[in-house]
């Protein structure tokens, strides 16, 4: 590949999103160009040359998006879905959390963590789950808005219990049943972009941050802290922070997880901050103290209707040498599958009795 | 960490192994449920048991279900690893006592989010201490 189309897709790439793509990188463009390039019949340096010398919008829009796919896993580092139902909730119950929980889940890819947050929570019957969940590919969001995955996608990071509890199957694919799909909302959002809605209580933000500059990091920072609820909670990833990025959070442990709670009267970032890469993108030099183009989301679907009561007695219930939060967040309800099926020949003490109604997947 | 991996194809037992020796665990090998069993029986001992399920002599499901009627091996971690992928079979194995189902093929990454996922690799906590 040629420096200059590198230096190319890279300024592209950057005005467009604000994710830098930095010297070194060549083997993502080339990785991520190369199958469109081919697609029309050219090599990455012909094919980035005729975009140079005049491409349509959505040409360069797929570049963006095939640039900033992300390869993602349900329950990504297991560590803040674990924390959720104990840690979590009881944290934004004590800041007086309203009837519903209201998550803002940003960047969320092909869905997994939007439909991960749903399946942590779901059998805290209490609190309905309301999830807005934004990316800027129209792309990913199509294939989250499906709820269908390949069998190497479900094999990443998602429980057994889960995925025969929470899924169907849909030919080769996995299908997220309808009823956890009503609950996710999916939307085209910019996070150089105002808030897409809010307030809410929990903002998830992970592993984006780390390709935006410090401005940007600012920026992007000061949208979600006036979208929290008072009390409420952003959680990002695992190597990063608001710590020198941003003065308006206060770091706050949940458990293992550690969140970020918005200080009152924190913000601090202007426009001015936003400037730089930001500024291209147009939207991103909208005053960040507007009000949020969209209101209070409306409910995205009724509590989720609880199935049989289920034993305890899920496999994890028992013998795990040294079972996770997360595992026993799915242990404490066999999904109802489960017990539809015959007893085993070798009574395991794990097993409840066939109380639900058959839940087998088409096959 | 100790790691017996179980399948009839000893080009799947090298891969598992060797995923599973990348990842800090120590390796056993059984051909088939009645010879893991046997390994069992003679007293060693082990975290986690990756098991196929279709294999001659004892399949992985009679294994899994003999493992976990008596209180001997409480303490081992136990793993489907196998191409069977209806949800049916899932349910089924886990109803036997199965801790965890991977469906083959897989990653590597696949089967260390599984670990994690079991408690077998430390889990990410998130956020920076």
């Amino acid at each position: 590949m040629r420096p200059d189309t590198f230096a190319y897709v890279a300024d592209l790439v950057r005005r467009r999103s604000a994710i830098r793509v930095e010297p070194g990188k060549e083997y993502l463009v080339e990785s991520r160009l190369g199958p469109l390039a081919r697609a029309h019949g050219l090599d990455l340096d012909d094919y980035v040359q005729r975009l140079r010398q005049g491409a349509t919008e959505g040409e360069l829009t797929g570049v963006v998006e095939a640039m900033t796919i992300n390869e993602t896993s349900w329950f990504r580092d297991v560590g803040p879905f674990a924390a959720l139902r104990p840690h979590v909730l009881p944290l934004l119950r004590g800041a007086g959390l309203g009837d519903r929980l209201r998550v803002w889940s940003a960047a969320c890819s092909t869905g997994q963590e939007p439909y991960s947050i749903l399946m942590a929570l779901a059998d805290e019957p209490a609190v309905p789950v309301d999830v807005l969940a934004t990316d800027l590919n129209e792309q990913v969001l199509d294939r989250a808005r499906s709820g269908e995955y390949s069998q190497l996608e479900v094999n990443r990071g998602l429980p057994a219990p889960a995925l025969v509890r929470y899924f169907e199957r849909a030919g080769a694919q996995w299908r997220v049943k309808a009823e956890l799909r009503s609950r996710v909302q999916f939307r085209r959002h910019n996070l150089l972009d105002p808030a897409p809605g809010g307030p809410f209580d929990l903002v998830f933000c992970r592993n984006v941050l780390i390709y935006f500059d410090v401005a940007t990091k600012r920026a992007v920072l000061d949208r979600i802290a006036r979208v929290l609820r008072p009390g409420g909670l952003l959680v990002l990833g695992a190597a990063e922070t608001t710590l020198g990025v941003h003065e308006g959070f206060e770091r706050v442990e949940a458990g293992a997880l550690v969140l970020h709670r918005p200080v009152a009267g924190g913000s601090t970032a202007g426009p001015a901050t936003a400037a730089g890469p930001a500024s291209a993108a147009g939207p991103a030099s909208a005053p960040l103290n507007a009000p949020t183009p969209r209101g209070v989301p409306a409910p995205l679907g009724a509590p989720t209707p609880r199935g049989v009561p289920v034993p305890l007695g899920s496999p994890f219930a028992v013998a795990s040498p040294a079972p996770l939060p997360v595992v026993s967040a799915f242990g404490t309800s066999r999904p109802a599958a489960a017990a539809a099926l015959p007893a085993p020949r070798t009574t395991a003490r794990t097993t409840p009795p066939a109380t639900a109604p058959s839940q087998r997947g088409q096959s | 960490m100790r790691a017996l991996v179980v399948d009839d194809s000893r080009t799947m037992r090298r891969i598992v192994a060797a995923t599973l020796q990348d990842l800090g665990f120590e390796i056993a090998e059984a051909e088939n449920g009645a010879a893991a069993l046997a390994l069992l029986e003679s007293g060693l001992t082990f975290d986690l048991a990756c098991v196929d399920w279709n294999m001659p002599q004892m399949d992985g499901l009679e294994f899994v279900s003999q493992v976990r009627t008596g209180n001997r091996w409480r303490a081992i971690t136990l793993m489907m690893v196998t191409t069977e992928s209806e949800q049916e079979q899932i349910v089924r194995a886990l109803a036997a006592g199965a801790h965890e189902y991977l469906i083959k093929p897989f990653s590597p990454d696949a089967l260390r989010d599984k670990l994690q996922l079991l408690g077998l690799l430390p889990a990410v906590a998130g956020g920076v201490a």
